[in-house]
């Protein structure tokens, strides 16, 4: 991100990504909220872009835009009431306070710290990523399959009648 | 490209996997009940024998991700022995699901297989995922029923440990940040280089160091745990999810689940954050108090046995962390034996609670009169059982709670048995009032035993609450074979890697 184009892009999405985050909370129709999760989380994929993570970029659009939230679209549109209100609570003040309080923390500790940095890599991950998975992390990758395994027969029980 | 795999160190989980794919399989084939319940005894003496083999062996495997040691095996033989006496206390409990006993027994095996790597992992991701595996597995069972109450506290389970595994998930991603490694090893070589501390956040505030995002990852992290094994800031789930879940799931979640977050709390705090102990040791002593004020406090005013254990738990949790707190080989090794004592008290209340609410069709404390005549057998078990999770002689619970409280006093954390007493003695109010409820003569519901439903007590039933009456007898009056053994096991622990 050295460059001045790169710069650009990402004050960009960052403002795209955090208008679309403050109106999913901010929007009346939760529709349209679903919407702007789909701006945010594409976005995100945007900033994977500028940081040479290619197969991140992928997988976030695939799976987050392309399966999520489509589901969730598909979960709106077929729960009826919901449709239309965008429920609300009383924890408003308490809840808005909180979470700047935390974001005040957050924020004095990330600025605060020497993170380990460098410059991202001009070659595809994908070959890497794919390394790093079957040599150092084959036991969470493993793992994971068993976790699926898990949903897919828990969701079928509970899906399926008495 | 694949170098330091040994798959002999993952095989009892392998088998546990194994046997429960060849569970749900069979199920398509097997009609008859009996048989699936038997062959699922039978293949769970694979991975049995499996971690048996694995005994007294010590090493590494997946570039660290794996460790077996004693303290790992302990913690494997603990998950095994509650799979084994919640599936047996669920045969009088099956009828409610007939239709999906193959799928019953599948995901707990699956839950059990991901609690044994639990205690075994040594790597924040591996560790991630198996925390999921045990959490998804537990959800499915929460909603077998499909009940109201049952889907609720399914749904309930699900969103709050969603909610918390987020958290923990930025933790960790903060802590790979900083440090630049899941692995164990690699973040306890970089605090220990770093000479990092929290208090650069509390008392210093002007000058930020390294130690704060990495503190600020270490409390998410730590908050994922405390979700686990239910503390109390995270114990709301607790109630409803022990109310409307099956009697034997709820038993396996009070146990077997909590079993594993201790393993990997203790891992944790003193693998990878011991240099950083002053920062967090009053936290978790301040977290042990709560959790047994509320958790007994709380219980006092249920009248649903179910949720008056579930509070009991919360309140255990506390005693347990007492433990956590203190952390020598001392303390460590309290938190061994008490889990293994609570283990099998918790199942032993939780059996009786399964028959007796059978005969009564209710889950009413008030309902349990003059019960002591009338199932006399589940009635004593559940007695000794309360009698031990008050923590009275000469049950398992009062060696579990001198030992715990004696590791306090010796480290100078004197106020701290103090508190602990002091809830003991709380505590025996409610667990001694539903003794005396049990066997207060009031003819009024005594002629259930006429009830023309049949409910007699199945021998798998009796065989389990005759383990658990015994476990609990033997545990208290000659528990030195399994100390011994629990201090060998935090030994490797502490000394795995010597504090820079």
């Amino acid at each position: 991100m050295e460059s001045v184009t790169g710069a650009i892009a990402f004050w960009i999405l960052a403002v795209a990504i955090i208008g679309c985050a403050v109106l999913v909370l901010t929007v009346p129709n939760i529709f349209h909220s679903a919407l702007f999760l789909v701006g945010c989380l594409g976005g995100i994929a945007g900033i994977y872009i500028l940081l040479n993570a290619d197969f991140l970029a992928a997988v976030q659009i695939l799976i987050y835009i392309g399966a999520v939230a489509v589901m969730l679209i598909f979960g709106i549109m077929l729960t009826q009431d919901v449709v239309k209100s965008n429920v609300s609570n009383h924890y408003r003040i308490p809840a808005l306070g909180l979470s700047g309080a935390f974001l005040v923390i957050l924020l004095t500790a990330i600025f605060g710290t020497n993170w380990q940095t460098q410059s991202p890599s001009t070659e595809a991950s994908t070959g890497s990523i794919a390394d790093a998975l079957f040599s150092n992390y084959i036991l969470p990758f493993e793992l994971s399959s068993v976790v699926l395994l898990t949903a897919i027969i828990g969701a079928i029980v509970i899906a399926k009648e008495r | 490209m694949i170098n330091d795999v040994n798959l002999n160190y993952l095989s009892p989980e392998i088998a546990m996997v194994a046997l429960a794919i060849i569970i749900i399989l069979g199920d398509l084939v097997i009609k008859n009940r009996q048989l699936l319940t038997l062959i699922t005894f039978a293949g769970l003496l694979v991975p049995v024998m499996l971690t048996i083999n694995l005994w007294g062996t010590t090493g590494e495997s997946f570039n660290g991700a794996l460790v077996v040691d004693q303290f790992a095996l302990f913690f494997k033989f603990l998950v095994m022995f509650a799979v084994f006496i919640v599936i047996l206390s669920s045969q009088d409990y099956l009828h409610r699901f007939t239709r999906y006993t193959g799928e019953y027994y599948g995901l707990i095996l699956l839950s059990a297989a991901g609690m044994m790597l639990v205690a075994g992992t040594r790597e924040l991701i591996s560790m991630y995922l198996a925390l999921e595996l045990t959490t998804f597995s537990i959800v499915a069972l929460a909603a077998f029923l499909k009940t109201k109450e049952s889907t609720e506290s399914a749904i309930k389970y699900l969103v709050l440990s969603a909610v918390t595994s987020a958290v923990m998930l930025y933790g960790i991603v903060l802590v790979f940040g900083l440090t630049g490694s899941t692995h164990f090893h690699g973040i306890a070589e970089w605090i220990g280089n770093s000479n990092v501390s929290s208090t650069s956040l509390i008392l210093d505030s002007g000058t930020l160091g390294d130690g704060a995002i990495g503190f600020i990852g270490f409390l998410f992290i730590l908050a994922g745990f405390g979700f686990k094994v239910a503390t109390v800031p995270f114990h709301m789930w607790v109630p409803d999810v022990y109310e409307g879940a099956p009697t034997p799931i709820t038993a396996y979640l009070s146990v077997a689940s909590k079993a594993a977050g201790f393993a990997i709390l203790l891992r944790v705090l003193y693998e990878v954050f011991q240099p950083i102990q002053p920062d967090w040791q009053l936290l978790i002593a301040v977290l042990a108090v709560i959790s047994m004020f509320t958790g007994n406090l709380l219980a006092i005013v249920q009248s649903n046995i179910k949720r008056l254990l579930g509070y009991s738990t919360i309140a255990h949790a506390g005693y347990i962390l007492i433990g956590v707190t203190v952390g020598n080989t001392l303390g460590q090794s309290g938190v061994l034996f008490y889990l293994a004592v609570y283990t099998i008290t918790n199942l032993g209340a939780f059996a009786s609670v399964i028959v007796i609410s059978n005969l009564t069709n209710s889950e009413k404390t008030s309902d349990f009169i003059g019960i002591g005549r009338v199932a006399i057998f589940p009635a004593i078990v559940l007695t000794i059982a309360l009698i031990s999770l008050t923590g009275a002689p000469p049950t398992a619970g009062f060696i579990g709670k001198v030992y715990l409280f004696n590791a306090a006093v010796q480290s100078d954390y004197t106020w701290l048995a103090i508190v602990g007493v002091v809830n003991s003695v709380i505590s025996a109010y409610y667990y001694w009032k539903v003794i005396r409820i049990m066997y207060q003569s009031s003819g009024a519901s005594t002629d259930t035993s006429g009830d023309p439903n049949g409910n007699r007590v199945s021998a798998s039933m009796n065989i389990s609450l005759g383990i658990a009456l015994v476990g609990i007898l033997i545990l208290g009056i000659a528990p030195d074979w399994i100390l011994g053994f629990v201090e060998n096991a935090v030994a490797i622990v502490q000394t795995t890697y010597p504090t820079a």
